[in-house]
């Protein structure tokens, strides 16, 4: 089972806690009527679906309930971090750097 | 319902009496007026909890804790928070028939625990308490003491923990 470290409760807690929730960092538009059609598609539908390190919103649905965001690498499914919902997407260069 | 469910030797499987059970929802900056109005000074760190009597209060999520009083106090509990609500605005909710309280002890409480919970549970220290999942149900965890915790699980997963704790207490005591 894969274990995911929660930014909030600070611990790693088994992936059963968790709930996937799409991809990180899509802001809604501040003005749906000014959009075209195909830009409120894209918004809607459009994701990169990356081979390899993906931004995404997981949520501690059976803990703290908390949504926030991971990197994690599509290919390995290994996860680089975990981040606070509202923080930047960290660099994948300093990150490896770290390590 | 407040007869022993299961019991051999190594653990034993209890439903327990109702407490007065809240939800409360109140900006960690804050916490000292909850504190006041509860009488018991709240846990800050999510895992944590604190006892005083009757009293007891968990820390579950960044601002959200459970808070347990005696089923008599309830009354006295929601007006001390009423009366600090337009200074400091909070949520309190009363959530005391909302769920069960299964206590399990014994030697053998851990085994039977992990047979559906997926936490490594030698990390919970006693006095905490921590929100997850037992099977498919959402429950919250409260370790008593290094081999007595109690699970608070939602009225209508009961009748499904129950059973699954029921098959795995005989399990363990077939030496399964
Ligand atoms: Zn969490």
């Amino acid at each position: 089972m894969l274990l995911i470290h929660c930014p909030y409760c600070d611990d790693t807690l088994p992936e059963l806690e968790f709930a996937y929730a799409g991809e990180a960092h899509i802001a809604r538009p501040a003005d749906p009527s000014k959009l075209s059609d195909e830009e409120w598609r894209d918004f809607l539908f459009i994701r990169t679906n990356v081979k390899g390190v993906h931004a995404e919103r997981w949520r501690h649905i059976h803990g703290c309930g908390r949504f926030f965001n991971a990197l994690r690498d599509t290919v390995s499914d290994r996860f680089l971090t975990t981040y606070k919902a509202g923080e930047a997407r960290p660099d994948v260069q300093t990150l490896e750097a770290a390590e | 319902m407040n007869a022993p469910v299961t019991n051999f030797d190594a653990v034993t499987v209890t439903v327990l009496p109702p407490v007065a059970r809240f939800n409360l929802r109140i900006a960690p900056a804050d916490l000292a007026v909850a504190s006041k109005a509860l009488d018991l000074s709240l846990p800050t760190r999510i895992g944590q909890g604190s006892q005083q009597g009757d009293r007891a209060a968990y820390c579950i999520g960044p601002d959200e804790w459970l808070l347990h009083a005696a089923e008599e106090e309830q009354q006295a509990i929601a007006a001390a928070f009423d009366k600090v609500r337009t200074e400091t605005p909070h949520s309190l909710v009363v959530i005391s028939d909302r769920e069960v309280t299964i206590g399990i002890s014994g030697p053998a409480a851990v085994d039977l625990l992990s047979v559906a919970c997926p936490l490594d549970l030698s990390r919970i220290p006693v006095g905490g308490a921590k929100r997850t999942v037992f099977d498919y149900a959402q429950v919250t965890l409260i370790r008593d003491g290094e081999d007595a915790f109690r699970l608070e699980v939602w009225r209508s997963y009961v009748p499904h923990v129950q059973g699954l704790l029921d098959v795995a207490t005989r399990e363990l005591a077939a030496g399964l």
